[in-house]
């Protein structure tokens, strides 16, 4: 929470007066101005604002339910923009979506070997199987 | 793109298309729902900015990507992305364990076969080191944001090799007994 006169980063950074109900201030502490620049750099402090505030905001078809994000997701929302946009700067052609490309990928190959596995696991046991049913023992 | 017809992006935005315009070859004006969908979450300025900043045979690739992340961003409003990564690396780590299992089954098998031959490492700890390259990694920037909220702690750690080694230990005595057969270690 901003400290009556002392501006949180998103303030600082827009150079305007911190109020005391700010909505930036919970999420963008002074302490660390470079989640504000990046989460700006974005998708625009107005953009954030609307995405901390208002969920129907964000959808299409009308704003039949003006829901304002409950204030304990609002640090998930903030959270999220900022891996979202750190992703995208420094990666700007594919964002977080190469991380989620490359998960599933990862997802395939698991998946891959899993089967490989059980493949070798079925021969085994039939070999396993065949050395029992070979000649007698006693 | 272009010609007589706006693209998307200026139809919505109500502005002469340019031959030029830098949205026109990315927002065709039969997708209207395309650009409206990243200029609610991104801004049509943002969108330009960052597209000028990108070699033109990159420019596709990104748009489809914040396409993406927008429509991501409207299903879920608190975590966009960040949501879909969570249950992404929760499936690898179910995944893995299942993995964990079957190696762990087959070792049993292979030293009943031949019990005079130590079993090999398991290549699950061989997969920690491509599980999270690239731009982030588990443990700085998402790992910080999901480890307390989403994933157990048990699956987080899972991909240690020491951990590996315990775990296989405990399912190979758990493998024999549903083998039936008595084991002499």
């Amino acid at each position: 929470m901003a400290v009556h006169g002392s501006r949180c980063a998103a303030c600082k950074y827009l150079r305007r007066r911190c109020p005391q109900d700010c909505i930036f201030s919970p999420h963008f502490p002074s302490s660390n101005p470079q989640r504000f620049a990046y989460v700006h750099r974005i998708y625009g402090a107005s953009n954030v604002g609307k995405m901390l505030e208002r969920i129907a905001l964000l959808k299409l078809d009308g704003f039949e339910n003006d829901q304002r994000v409950p204030e304990f997701e609002r640090s998930h929302v903030a959270d999220s923009l900022h891996f979202e946009a750190k992703c995208r700067i420094e990666d700007p052609v594919y964002g977080c979506v190469g991380f989620i490309s490359r998960l599933e990928h990862q997802i395939h190959s698991i998946e891959s070997e899993i089967a490989m596995t059980r493949a070798l696991m079925m021969m085994y046991e039939s070999s396993l199987n065949r050395q029992k049913g070979g000649p007698s023992e006693h | 793109m272009g010609g007589n017809s706006p693209c998307a992006s200026c139809k919505l935005l109500r502005r002469r298309c340019a031959k030029d315009c830098i949205f026109a070859p990315y927002f065709p004006s039969d997708d209207p729902h395309r650009f409206a969908i990243v200029h609610k979450v991104f801004g049509a300025s943002n969108i330009s900015k960052m597209l000028q900043e990108l070699p033109i045979h990159q420019r596709a690739d990104a748009v489809n990507s914040l396409v993406y992340e927008a429509n991501a961003r409207v299903r879920d409003p608190v975590y966009g992305c960040v949501g879909a990564i969570s249950y992404l690396q929760n499936q690898v780590a179910q995944l893995q364990m299942q993995l964990a299992v079957v190696q762990a089954e087959i070792l049993c098998i292979q030293v009943q076969q031949e019990p005079m031959i130590l079993p090999s490492q398991p290549p699950v700890a061989a997969m920690e080191a491509g599980m999270m390259d690239g731009p982030m990694d588990h443990k700085s920037g998402l790992g910080g944001f999901l480890h307390s909220n989403v994933l157990p702690s048990q699956y987080l750690s899972f991909s240690s090799s020491s951990n590996v080694t315990t775990h296989v230990e405990s399912l190979k005595r758990e493998s024999l007994s549903f083998l039936g057969h008595d084991m002499v270690s």
